[in-house]
């Protein structure tokens, strides 16, 4: 028998002509641990989910093969059937059955065809249990009275349950902390010992090279190199290297113009869980954007970017919010959008599809909706002819691709419906613009106008502040970059330091100081 | 790039209005032209003002992606606060009916205060209400009917605007519907002339003549075919006044008003709205406020119009509502639908009920055609809808 439990060859899977996976191949020794790297959308979640059957056979090209011999999974019921289980970073539990029977979802314990065997359940429930080292837990109790950190090794029985052997966990220690991280890091040794092989896809690179015995980097789709422990450098900065290398291509616009006076300051910005209060989402940040300014905020996926945003953005995210923000020098307190929109704040969200759009409107409604009040209405009767001469003018100005101002945005593109939202919050005249992930999904064409949008409004003396996941984006774009890691700054870095090691180091460095 | 100079009507825009034609016309063929006579004309409207009145609030409901189940009740309570102060405490029809409308804008901002502050889910605070509201009707009235109100209160479910008749053919006309009919003819010719002349100021395509001027005649044809029967029967009756009003008040609201584009964004994506600068909260509590208000609005007509308050009075009212708005074409998932699709569907409801009495169908039919329709009607919007 082969010592490869796994063998994924020349793998390449496109979503509607983009390569997410370019002829990937890793290989995965039995009964190691194995780490999976890159950044966001590299493609290590759609190499698990083609292994795991989620995306179907004929689906890719490539072979899979498993235990030396090739398999075409068409569903997760067939990979799973060989011992293959993925859990994903959203759990999948029902929060409120209890313990055992989460453990045995989908996998029922059953005496007769269809009839719950409820001894045999929790019998086998209660050692799959004693595995990750919950054996003294409740079985009876509802999932969702425990902590996530429990849930996550609930979803390790789960997989034990069904007889695994190749265990692949998609960041599993995301929503954990440190301590709870670790538990599951030695949870992952233990079942090592036992013969069962893990993947882990993380980002938390002092974890990786805690755990794993070799690593795989995957960058834009690509398998870049395999890292073996004892023969290869195996540290943060070497993977970090691997991670991010990569040649830079003139895919952003110049932008020329003079930077002005600071229009927007936030000073000491508190900010908790809106379910939980007495878990801090963002602690102490302070920041400021300049007039003509384009300011970067770089981090993980989870550090906070987002809900820092929305928090400024009229308190639209978190409870127990403290702080001030400044505008053109003023001391402003937006309690509600309405607010924000008044003091010449805009925020356009990273989704657009959930928070940005009305899907079933049209291009016209969807572009005023936000300014109605202020610019196309008096005492409240709405002025559809200015409407539709603005929503005309922006279409021209940004070309959007529609037939008419006043198709539904469903049928438009992403990057044109991305077009639309920034339409919508300019028909608002801000003077300090957020724009979260404002390039996700979107092809590169769109992009480059995108960015052009960003820089006229830069030139236009207006203040923009980015979130973005992909660094590069960021240095194409920035003038200064702020590193959000975990809720906190960990580092402000000016236009000549801006690189990806930086801001990685930045994170790293941050986050090495709580392990 | 150039613009287009014109555009070709979209025609499902008026296949709702279609149906109810196509459906007035197969009664009428059914009956042999008994459910056109000048007297049925004029029960249609009476019988089928509450549902429109009520339909048109429901909507307002319906486009936030919710329904009011509470309606019949509040309906019935403002009718019994009407029929206790008048006939046992023997004060004036004003009081009264300034009493209903307090109970019912009271009641509505109930609800609205369990949907929008607390985020009780609309379904079941409604359905509270609808059975509290029944209970306190049965209650306050101790389940007996109150009556009879008085003549000049029953004007308002049952009156005529003043008529001046004169012979014509085998009976009357009235001429104040006639001057009517010409008032409203030259207000939507000169409504359309003026649509015209602003989309060619800013440059936006209009409809080819041929469609404006067909369009237009259709509409003119069925405003001067309601208004000749009506003035062949008693005149203009006074809740079409008030259906009049409340129709195009609301229409008003949700084409043109900031206000109403907030409930449509609303009910397109309650999160987008929100991160727009919409404050959803109170856009529902405003919704079922002004849901209540509309519930008093018929509660009054119906008691005016049965001499009397009766527990019982308006049961299944909200079932009639909601279908209507379904029926006409809003969606059960909020963000779509129109305050006229609602009155065409609350008419062509009217209509089936009045046709199949008029051929001699019993009640028990009329529900299974009446559902059977709903169904039907919602069932071929969504399928036409997916093909796109």
């Amino acid at each position: 028998m082969s010592d490869y439990i796994l063998e994924m060859d020349h793998i390449t899977k496109e979503f509607y002509g983009v390569k997410a996976l370019d002829d990937v191949n890793i290989k995965v020794k039995r009964g190691e641990i194995h780490a999976l790297c890159g950044e966001n959308g590299a493609g290590k979640s759609t190499l698990m989910n083609v292994l795991s059957g989620v995306w179907p056979y004929g689906d890719y090209s490539g072979d899979i093969k498993y235990n030396g011999e090739i398999c075409q999974f068409h569903n997760i019921r067939q990979s799973e059937a060989k011992g293959i289980v993925i859990i994903h970073q959203e759990l999948a539990l029902s929060p409120y059955m209890s313990i055992a029977e989460n453990v045995f979802l989908g996998n029922e314990q059953t005496s007769v065809k269809g009839v719950i065997d409820w001894t045999k359940t929790r019998k086998h429930a209660l050692d799959m249990l004693t595995k990750v080292g919950l054996g003294n837990e409740d079985l009876n109790a509802p999932v969702n009275t425990l902590g996530v950190g429990k849930q996550q090794l609930i979803e390790i029985a789960k997989a034990m349950a069904k007889k695994v052997e190749l265990l692949i966990l998609d960041e599993p220690t995301a929503a954990l902390n440190d301590e709870e991280s670790k538990r599951l890091l030695n949870i992952m040794l233990e079942l090592k010992k036992q013969g069962i092989t893990c993947i882990i896809i993380s980002h938390k690179l002092n974890e990786i090279s805690y755990v794993s015995d070799s690593i795989t980097v995957i960058r834009d789709g690509k398998t870049i190199e395999t890292l073996i422990k004892g023969q290869d450098e195996f540290t943060e900065d070497r993977i970090i290297k691997g991670m991010v290398g990569r040649e830079l291509t003139n895919r952003y616009p110049e932008r020329d113009c003079e930077i002005g006076d600071k229009i927007f300051e936030v000073e000491n910005w508190n900010v908790y869980h809106p379910e939980d209060g007495d878990r801090q989402i963002i602690h102490d940040v302070n920041f400021y954007a300049r007039a003509g300014e384009v300011v970067g905020f770089a981090g993980l996926m989870g550090a906070g970017r987002t809900e820092l945003a929305m928090s400024i953005f009229g308190h639209s995210y978190g409870q127990k919010i403290s702080g001030t923000i400044k505008i053109n020098g003023k001391q402003q307190n937006l309690k509600s959008v309405t607010d924000a929109i008044e003091h010449k704040l805009a925020y356009v969200s990273e989704d657009r599809k959930t928070y940005g759009l009305i899907l079933i409107d049209s291009v016209k409604g969807n572009m005023a909706l936000a300014a109605l009040r202020k610019f196309f209405s008096s005492r409240g009767v709405v002025n559809h002819n200015e409407e539709m001469l603005a929503a005309e003018e922006y279409k021209k100005k940004i070309n959007i691709k529609s037939n008419s101002i006043n198709e539904t945005v469903s049928s438009l593109s992403g990057g044109n419906q991305q077009k639309v939202v920034l339409a919508k919050w300019m028909l608002t005249q801000p003077d300090v613009l957020i724009l979260d992930e404002p390039t996700r999904g979107i092809d590169v064409g769109a992009k480059y106008e995108i960015y052009c949008v960003i820089n006229d409004l830069a030139k236009a003396g207006k203040a923009v502040v980015i979130i973005s996941s992909e660094m590069e984006e960021l240095i194409g774009t920035c003038d200064r970059v702020y590193v959000l890691n975990e809720g906190k700054i960990a580092g402000e870095l000016n236009k000549e330091e801006i690189t990806q090691e930086q801001i990685m180091k930045c994170i790293m460095a941050e986050a090495g100081k709580e392990v | 790039m150039d613009q287009k100079k014109t555009e070709n009507i979209d025609m499902k825009q008026y296949g709702m209005v279609l149906a109810l034609i196509a459906v007035f016309l197969i009664f009428a063929a059914m009956t042999g032209g008994k459910n056109m006579s000048p007297t049925n004309i004029n029960n249609l409207i009476m019988q089928n003002s509450y549902v429109v009145i009520l339909a048109v609030g429901m909507l307002l409901c319906v486009l936030t992606g919710n329904v009011d189940l509470g309606v019949g009740s509040i309906v019935a309570l403002c009718g019994a606060v009407v029929g206790i102060i008048i006939v046992d405490y023997k004060m004036s029809m004003w009081a009264a009916i300034l009493a209903a409308l307090v109970v019912g804008t009271l009641s509505g901002m109930f609800v609205g205060f369990f949907v929008s502050k607390l985020s009780i889910p609309p379904f079941i605070v409604t359905l509270a209400s609808m059975l509290i509201g029944r209970g306190l009707t049965y209650t306050l009235l101790r389940a007996q009917t109150k009556g009879p109100l008085p003549v000049s209160y029953n004007f308002i479910g049952a009156g005529f605007l003043p008529t001046m008749k004169i012979p014509f053919g085998t009976g009357t006309m009235d001429l104040v519907s006639i001057g009517v009919a010409v008032v409203a003819s030259v207000l939507i010719i000169l409504t359309e002339l003026k649509n015209i002349r602003t989309k060619k100021k800013y440059g936006f395509p209009n409809n080819p003549m041929w469609q404006i001027i067909l369009k237009e005649c259709m509409i003119l044809m069925v405003v001067w075919f309601f208004f000749y029967k009506l003035s062949r029967y008693n005149g203009i009756p006074f809740v079409l006044v008030i259906m009049g009003i409340l129709v195009a008040v609301y229409h008003f609201i949700t084409s043109r008003t900031v206000a109403g584009r907030q409930i449509y964004a609303l009910g397109g994506n309650a999160k987008a709205a929100r991160l727009s600068g919409i404050n959803t909260k109170k856009v529902f509590f405003w919704v079922y406020t002004n849901m209540g208000i509309l519930c008093a609005v018929a509660g009054i007509v119906l008691s005016a119009r049965n001499g009397s308050a009766t527990p019982k009075a308006g049961d299944q009212f909200e079932m009639d509502a909601i279908a209507s708005c379904y029926i006409g074409g809003a969606a059960t998932t909020g963000g779509v639908g129109t305050i006229i699709g609602a009155v065409v569907g609350a008419f062509i409801m009217g209509i089936l009920n009045n046709g199949m009495s008029l051929y001699g169908w019993s009640t028990d039919i009329q529900k299974i055609v009446k559902g059977a329709v709903l169904l039907g009607a919602v069932t071929i919007d969504l399928i036409s809808k997916r093909k796109k």
